[in-house]
């Protein structure tokens, strides 16, 4: 199991995965925004969403789960 | 003469407007977010006030919170900074009604501006001249290859109601267009609740050049030269400078020809930029208006002497421009960098908490600054913390000094990109004045392998 975590603080513009969706290691999971700029959260690992911890527009924190991958 | 005005905007150019107001002797409100309670610009103004949560849907965007708060504070005007509401025609509208005046042009020219299909349109019927492009939305990305193949590629796509390089794309061909159309439609939708797009010829490395315009509503307007801002990253100014390193006289008083052609075409009053594409053999097409002070007018007021935003707060209160067009001439040399609190090397934001803050001092060095020394940077707003400003007798000059300057400059704590500035101001090619809209890409970024 694996977390996806923010690599910055700012809210949550776009999911792009749903959960359940089989995805692959580098596929982006969120964009967030930050500082007027959008930032991909990508995937570290190969496997199915099992989880996603936050909604769009949720603002996170740096280190914030985004979303679970089994 | 105002004799009270509301902000309506925050960090440096909060602070730098209300020192204006300072030397006028006009009182000034200020209006913040619960995010910059403690930021210099809160104090420094005669009141402030809470307007909202960070975001700045709930604070600086609330166009009813803040004209409550105008009206409340006794303030005559709002003047509306850059960003934020500045360009906001709905705002503009709402405060002429509410009895203020809006420091910046009418709604109405606000609003044609802003699209950019019927800036084009207007500019056009002005006889400034336009890239060749689409004059009507193009409705598909069908019909926009159509128009490529037509035209051959590169082209660009834009978002008719784009800013700040969103929506906006270079395509090389068919199979590039079809993916790019239909991702920035929908981000600008998203951005600006308006998904039109259009299409022009993409100008291959040319630079970015601007000519400052100032106009009354009496009809007088005069052109306060051109700034080049070529540097960019992420379609955004990095390095700003005044004069061009290479525009000649003759295209210099063609462009401000131009450009006060578009002011009085409009019906414009105010301070307002006009943005051209310039290529290799000085030809200039009109990119956009800006209609509002720009994030780079210091460097404009330094080879001039003239403070824009005093402009600005004359022509508003309605008093005749006293500078004529003869009056003006180029005095030196000013280059401006931008810090942003970012990755140097990735340009990725990078908010968090300053520990140490050290400006540099000397002779033709000039701050605008947002933060202090334990300031918060928050992930809400804009990643541009400062500007750095040096002035010279010449280019030379400024670049000596910017160097010398920039090397003092120290913030801890967060991440920003005082080493890519540091990297670009030093660079041969900058030195040069090779200062193209493609300098980054071919002279900052193959420099990162190396570190």
């Amino acid at each position: 199991m694996n977390e996806v975590k923010a690599s910055m603080a700012g809210s949550v513009w776009k999911l792009v995965a749903k959960q359940g969706e089989e995805v692959s290691e580098g596929q982006d999971i969120a964009i967030l925004e930050s500082m007027k700029m959008e930032i991909p959260i990508p995937s570290e690992s190969s496997g199915t969403v099992k989880e996603l911890k936050v909604e769009e527009g949720d603002f996170v924190n740096e280190g914030d789960v985004i979303a679970i991958i089994e | 003469m105002f004799e009270k005005i509301l902000v309506a905007n925050r960090g440096e150019i909060a602070s730098r407007v209300i020192r204006t107001c300072k030397d006028m002797n006009i009182k000034t409100v200020a209006v913040y977010s619960e995010a910059d309670q403690n930021a210099p610009y809160v104090s420094l103004a005669d009141e402030s006030y809470l307007i909202g949560k960070p975001r700045v849907n709930e604070s600086y965007l609330n166009i009813e919170k803040i004209l409550k708060v105008a009206k409340e504070s006794g303030a005559q005007a709002i003047h509306p900074g850059y960003g934020l509401l500045s360009e906001n025609a709905e705002f503009a509208k709402k405060t002429e009604e509410a009895g203020l005046t809006f420091i910046g042009p009418d709604a109405k020219v606000i609003s044609m501006m802003g699209d950019k299909i019927a800036a084009r349109a207007e500019m056009k019927k002005a006889g400034v001249p336009i890239i060749p492009g689409t004059d009507e939305a193009v409705a598909s990305a069908d019909e926009a290859k159509d128009w490529a193949n037509q035209f051959g590629y590169p082209v660009m796509l834009k978002a008719a109601a784009g800013g700040g390089g969103i929506g906006m794309q270079a395509v090389y061909n068919d199979e590039e267009l079809e993916k790019a159309f239909e991702g920035n439609s929908k981000r600008a939708q998203t951005f600006f609740g308006d998904g039109k797009m259009f299409i022009e010829k993409l100008i291959v490395d040319p630079r970015h050049i601007e000519i400052q315009v100032l106009a009354d509503k009496q009809g007088n307007a005069v052109y306060l030269f051109e700034r080049e801002c070529s540097i960019q990253r992420r379609h955004q100014k990095v390095v700003e400078e005044a004069p061009s390193p290479v525009l000649s006289e003759k295209t210099r008083a063609k462009m401000g020809e131009s450009s006060l052609k578009a002011v009085q075409t409009l019906g414009y009053s105010n301070a307002g930029t006009i943005e051209f594409m310039v290529d290799d053999e000085e030809n200039y097409y009109f990119l956009e208006m800006n209609t509002r002070l720009q994030v780079e007018h210091p460097v404009t007021e330094e080879i001039t002497g003239i403070d824009l935003v005093e402009q600005q707060l004359k022509v508003a209160a309605g008093e005749s421009l006293v500078i004529t067009q003869d009056d003006l001439e180029i005095q030196g040399h000013a280059i401006e960098v931008r810090i942003y609190a970012e990755d140097p090397n990735t340009f990725y934001p990078s908010p968090g908490q300053i520990t140490k803050l050290v400006l540099p001092e000397g002779e033709g060095i000039r701050h605008e600054v947002a933060v202090k020394g334990d300031s918060q940077v928050t992930p809400f707003y804009d990643p541009m913390i400062a500007k750095l400003i040096a002035y010279g007798a010449n280019r030379e000059e400024a670049i000596e000094r910017l160097t010398k300057a920039i090397h003092e400059y120290e913030i801890e704590g967060i991440k920003s990109n005082l080493t890519m500035l540091k990297r670009v101001i030093t660079h041969d090619n900058f030195k040069a004045g090779d200062t193209k809209t493609t300098f980054i890409q071919n002279y900052y970024l193959p420099t990162l392998t190396n570190h």
